[in-house]
């Protein structure tokens, strides 16, 4: 068994007083798509925040316990370094709008001032767009701005902007949540390409894309992890009573 | 079953009611169309008054333009053409040359804004990005806040009290290191009285547009392994340039106009300028300090021609502006 890509421990959060992550325990393996669900508020995103150490931006954030990436404890590297090995996308679209497709796409490089080869730069963008299932849309467009995009073509930017740093770890934060039906669906099917060469944590809260697009689903309540399974399993075969109310509609 | 909703002319509601309800809400129906067309007529009363007042600014400053062009025909018609680059000003013999004071106006107001911009963009990245109004409560920034605003109210004579008796003397130590006539007065001076008095409108603009660059776009960029600096070098300062760039503007603005801090320690001399360090004048003061001895009516048509020039100087440079932020902004 190869080791896994991520390892959470005994994961608690807090914003000042307020535990917002509860006593989090799972393990995650390469190539896998794991959906995290849950009513609002329920501690889904700080939780997928603190993989990235994205939560330190909020002041009073305070977390206790291990997460472990490929054996290395993130909260033992530089934030920076963790950042490039995990990769985010935002539930808005977000590219950066005074750049144009080809500059947002190699946005993690200009922003560490990693200098590329011309040649270096078109392929990283290529395969980038490609990966993203952008590059036959934008291919003769490539310098003009980012924002004239579609709301679903500037979500596989901001994906291809997150990919062409070949993380390890690519995390979506309810990344279909600000798009149409068909952008929807265009990302969903992306994901299922994704997974070949990364492993995806998507935050949702819409239980049929969990159902959809995942591997394994973590239920979240109340910051707590109630469940986690293989999706299928979850779905229809839920061994605590507050994941079956949720999943039946009880609550959400 | 829900209840129909009121409505002033609903038959469901008459039918289901009493005959005293309904007599009751017809009266009332009657004054809610009174009060709505009534609110009408406010309303185009209103839209009457803003269209008034606007007309009233167009006419003022169409008004001004004029003032100032019937004001400088008989210094037009004894100088000419050659009034905006004659370099020789002497009022004994009726000679009048514009461009002393034209030189010593983009002078100070551009070595003005060479020196402050490093302090406004500064001021403006600390209390825009680092100490935002309304999270946490830091005391320095707040403090930092209040003073550029008091800044601002200071009026420009005190200003000019201060460049006489404290910056005049530091200057000319500097010029006297420096092996430069020391004057003290000059168009360095008036530069840095100038720079300390423009550095709020630049600082309080640019602060308000780096508080505005939304906050995914920042997270975007640390997801990404961004630092700090990093994150305004390239996110932040590109999204708000083209308000930074207004408020250098309006700074700029600010300077050319600039009239009783200017004159007290610009030195007062209508020499063209030979360097940055020598006395002069500029547009704006040598009309406040020579209005008041314009004796002859081609002297005092002449001090109104320069004030047409600063006009123009002034909306030209304003016009450039906006021809630049509109290009940065596309």
């Amino acid at each position: 068994m190869e080791r896994p890509i991520l390892e959470v421990k005994h994961f608690h959060a807090w914003f000042g007083t307020h535990e917002v992550v509860k006593n989090v325990n799972l393990t995650l393996h390469r190539n896998e798509v794991v959906a995290v669900m849950g009513p609002s508020g329920c501690g889904k995103t700080t939780f997928l925040r603190c993989i990235n150490r994205m939560h330190e931006l909020t002041p009073e954030a305070r977390t206790e316990g291990q997460i472990l990436l490929e054996g290395e404890d993130i909260y033992r590297m530089s934030p920076i370094m963790l950042r490039l090995r995990v990769g985010m996308v935002f539930q808005r679209p977000n590219p950066f709008p005074h750049m144009t497709i080809y500059e947002n796409v190699l946005a993690g490089y200009l922003l560490n001032n990693i200098k590329l080869s011309r040649s270096d730069k078109d392929a990283i963008v290529e395969d980038a767009l490609r990966k993203a299932a952008l590059w036959e849309e934008v291919k003769n467009n490539l310098k003009k701005k980012g924002t004239f995009l579609s709301g679903g073509q500037q979500q596989r930017l901001c994906i291809a902007r997150a990919i062409a740093m070949k993380p390890d770890l690519l995390l979506l934060d309810e990344p279909t949540s600000a798009l149409d039906p068909i952008s929807t669906a265009g990302i969903e099917e992306l994901l299922q390409e994704l997974k070949k060469n990364y492993t995806l944590i998507i935050v949702t809260h819409n239980m049929q894309q969990a159902a959809r697009v995942s591997d394994e689903t973590a239920f979240f309540y109340m910051g707590e992890l109630v469940e986690f399974a293989p999706t299928r399993q979850l779905f229809t075969a839920p061994k605590d009573q507050r994941t079956q109310n949720y999943i039946t509609g009880r609550f959400s | 079953m829900p209840e129909p909703l009121p409505t002033f002319t609903s038959k469901t509601h008459a039918s289901t009611s009493s005959r005293a309800e309904v007599s009751r809400s017809i009266p009332r129906s009657h004054r809610l169309i009174a009060r709505i067309s009534n609110a009408d007529r406010k309303d185009q009363w209103f839209r009457h008054t803003l269209h008034i007042a606007g007309l009233i600014v167009l006419c003022l400053v169409i008004a001004i333009f004029l003032t100032l062009i019937v004001g400088s025909i008989p210094s037009f018609r004894a100088t000419g053409i050659h009034f905006f680059w004659g370099k020789v000003w002497d009022p004994v013999t009726e000679v009048f040359g514009a461009l002393p004071f034209l030189a010593g106006t983009l002078l100070t107001s551009f070595l003005a804004l060479f020196i402050s911009l490093p302090f406004s963009l500064s001021i403006a990245i600390f209390l825009g990005e680092y100490f935002p109004p309304g999270k946490g409560k830091n005391r320095m920034a707040g403090v930092v806040r209040e003073a550029v605003e008091l800044i601002a109210g200071i009026p420009s004579v005190i200003y000019g009290f201060w460049g006489l008796f404290v910056l005049v003397p530091l200057v000319r130590q500097l010029e006297m290191k420096w092996h430069v006539l020391p004057y003290g007065v000059g168009i360095f001076t008036a530069s840095l009285i100038l720079a300390l008095m423009i550095i709020p409108y630049a600082a309080s603009l640019g602060r308000e547009i780096i508080h505005m660059v939304p906050a995914e776009l920042k997270e975007a960029a640390y997801s990404l392994g961004a630092t700090r600096w990093e994150v305004i070098r390239h996110v932040v300062l590109p999204y708000a340039r083209t308000g930074i760039l207004a408020g250098i503007l309006l700074s700029l603005g600010r300077a050319l106009g600039e009239t009783m801090a200017v004159t007290m320690v610009i030195g007062n001399t209508s020499a063209l300028p030979k360097n940055i360090f020598s006395p002069g004048n500029t547009l704006a003061s040598v009309i406040a300090n020579e209005f008041t001895e314009a004796a002859s009516n081609v002297y005092l048509s002449a001090l109104i021609e320069l004030g047409l020039v600063l006009f123009l100087v002034t909306t030209l440079i304003h016009l450039i502006g906006k021809r630049i932020i509109k290009q940065f902004s596309t």
